[in-house]
């Protein structure tokens, strides 16, 4: 008996450590982690608690289709498919900010654009562009600290300066994106707004030579603001009701604007714009020309990851894309699990008797 | 295939330890992925699914080797339950690795994803896209993996019962080392393992505990 006390201890030791390895490469035991689940909590956390069934962030917004006609110059860039000459059917999406699907659009929040890109050999490029060229926070972690910080307070509807104030104090950047937010036009409509990649891609050329990239998409409509001191007057539905009724007779364009960084510029942060002149390639143009509630379009069961990239593009070392990747799948795996909600403009259209 | 009655068929055991390493580096890669935001997620993402698919590619060669060649018989002094838990266990671990790449396939499907699995590589859906399935499937991906982290440590600790304790040569029987069922157990000195061409087992008598300098070996 005695002599197989050292063989069990070692098998105990073995298989002890084992799961303890586990545990630590899991997250359960160790440092603390920022997790999808810490991203997804904190969103959760600033709104006053879930919606279930919608996205954490940007819950409201409309699903649309059209098609991408590369005129091929992007290949210069990167030798995905879909920057080739020809044309590529287009799935998206239009959001507002924030995590209520029911919200007012009459807010100073983030309009954004998310685009999936499918070329028949299976190479997929998925998009989600904010109509800011530039982001509040540069990490995740500032990311989760700051909806802690921003929460609203029930009374006044504001953060509680006493947080707010200290994060601020801490992050000039997300003071600098305050401002330049308090400055911007606020499109009227989803129609006429720049959507930006916010983050720099790695772009791989058919030769090998990679370079770091932004990109925008440019309205051919000329872009024209909300009144941001009669937000509070704007019909609840504005934004996704107009474009609905828009897109029936008029369909919108953007130009795809590639824009290559100049040595010297800022490539990990997405808080720092890029100024001056820069290389900018006009990849083709983008028609929208469908534009449906999410409740009969193909938007909603989509996650618009902005690291599903065909070959030639890859993230680059900006530490918020494996963030946003991880965090948008946290997202979708939670709504996935609770079942859809009613959409603001299924709610209006299903009213109206429209399809 | 030939297989010596000792050993599992020479094939099977390559494929064995080949599954041990990309098995345990699929479960590490799949817990350390989701825990983080970090850089590490994607790294380790696009890792986790050209993985998976060869590790359903052996696991279905490994399973038509098994049905071809059998396996060695259990010691006769094992007991019915500890029986029932030797093949049980197996039936499962084999399940665990058909299950899981299916499974993590057959959620990339359901929730809208490529299922890319290299630059150049993207694998058709096999499943339609449903939401409802995605989270049943996301759900079902976790939790069998944990259970296989925890079959595969059962199953380690019960080979290295068998190898250290009973040494009774099941330990064995997926190594190269001497296999048979009777060696003597209680020795002092650890038993040097012969060199694995050293041994033609068909020649060994199973029942009788022979001497070590008498075995009828070479």
């Amino acid at each position: 008996m005695k002599k197989q006390l050292l063989p069990a201890a070692l098998i105990a030791i073995v298989i002890g450590g084992s799961a303890t390895a586990f545990a630590w490469t899991a997250g359960v035991i160790g440092p603390r982690r920022v997790s999808g689940g810490t991203v997804a909590n904190a969103l959760e956390y600033n709104l006053g608690g879930a919606k279930p069934g919608y996205r954490r962030a940007h819950a409201k917004g409309i699903c649309f289709a059209g098609d991408f006609r590369a005129n091929g110059a992007g290949s210069a860039l990167a030798g995905a498919s879909v920057l080739k000459p020809g044309d590529t059917p287009v799935i998206g999406r239009f959001s507002l900010g924030g995590g209520n699907p029911l919200a007012t659009d009459g807010r100073n929040v983030f309009h954004a654009m998310a685009l999936l890109l499918r070329t028949p050999d299976r190479q997929e490029w998925r998009m989600a562009l904010d109509d800011t060229p530039i982001f509040p926070v540069a990490t995740p972690q500032d990311f989760v600290a700051l909806q802690y910080a921003s929460r609203p307070d029930p009374k006044t509807g504001k953060p509680d300066p006493k947080l707010m104030g200290p994060f601020i104090k801490q992050h000039p950047e997300t003071k600098a994106f305050q401002d330049y937010l308090a400055k911007a036009v606020l499109p009227d409509s989803f129609g006429n707004a720049h959507y930006y990649s916010i983050n720099a891609f790695r772009f791989t050329d058919p030769s090998g030579t990679t370079r770091l990239v932004r990109w925008q998409f440019v309205p051919e409509t000329p872009l024209t603001g909300l009144d941001k001191n009669t937000l509070a007057t704007l019909p609840k539905d504005y934004l996704v009701d107009a474009f609905i009724t828009r897109t029936k007779h008029t369909p919108s364009r953007w130009h795809l604007q590639l824009i290559v960084a100049n040595p010297g510029d800022v490539t990990d942060r997405a808080t720092v714009a890029w100024s001056g002149p820069h290389r900018t390639i006009d990849a083709g143009v983008l028609t929208i020309d469908r534009a449906q509630p999410e409740e009969q379009g193909d938007c909603r069961d989509l996650n618009f990851d902005p690291t599903i990239l065909p070959p030639g593009i890859a993230i680059s070392n900006d530490p918020l894309l494996p963030a946003r990747s991880k965090a948008y799948s946290t997202s979708f795996t939670r709504r996935a699990g609770e079942g859809p909600g009613p959409s603001a403009a299924g709610h209006d259209f299903a009213g109206q008797g429209a399809r | 295939m030939r297989r010596d009655p000792l050993h599992f068929a020479p094939l099977l055991r390559v494929i064995h330890w080949l599954m041990v390493v990309m098995i345990v580096t699929m479960l590490f890669v799949g817990v350390g992925m989701v825990s983080t935001t970090g850089p590490a997620y994607v790294t380790l993402l696009h890792l986790h699914r050209p993985l998976g698919i060869a590790i359903l590619a052996l696991v279905a060669l490994r399973l038509l080797v098994r049905l071809g060649t059998g396996a060695p018989a259990l010691p006769p002094d094992l007991d019915a339950p500890q029986r029932l838990a030797a093949k049980g266990s197996h039936v499962l671990l084999y399940a665990a690795m058909f299950a899981l790449p299916l499974i993590g396939w057959g959620m990339l499907s359901a929730g809208g994803y490529p299922v890319v699995l290299t630059r150049a590589t993207v694998l058709p859906p096999i499943l339609p896209h449903d939401l409802r399935l995605y989270a049943v499937l996301r759900f079902a991906h976790t939790w069998i993996a944990l259970a296989l982290f925890g079959l595969i440590l059962l199953h380690l600790a019960a080979a290295l019962m068998h190898g250290l304790i009973r040494r009774d040569g099941v330990l064995q029987s997926m190594t190269w080392g001497d296999a048979r069922h009777d060696r003597p157990a209680a020795q002092h000195e650890p038993v040097a393992a012969p060199a694995a061409d050293s041994i033609d087992a068909e020649d060994i008598e199973p029942v009788s505990p022979p001497a070590r300098d008498g075995d009828a070996t070479d």
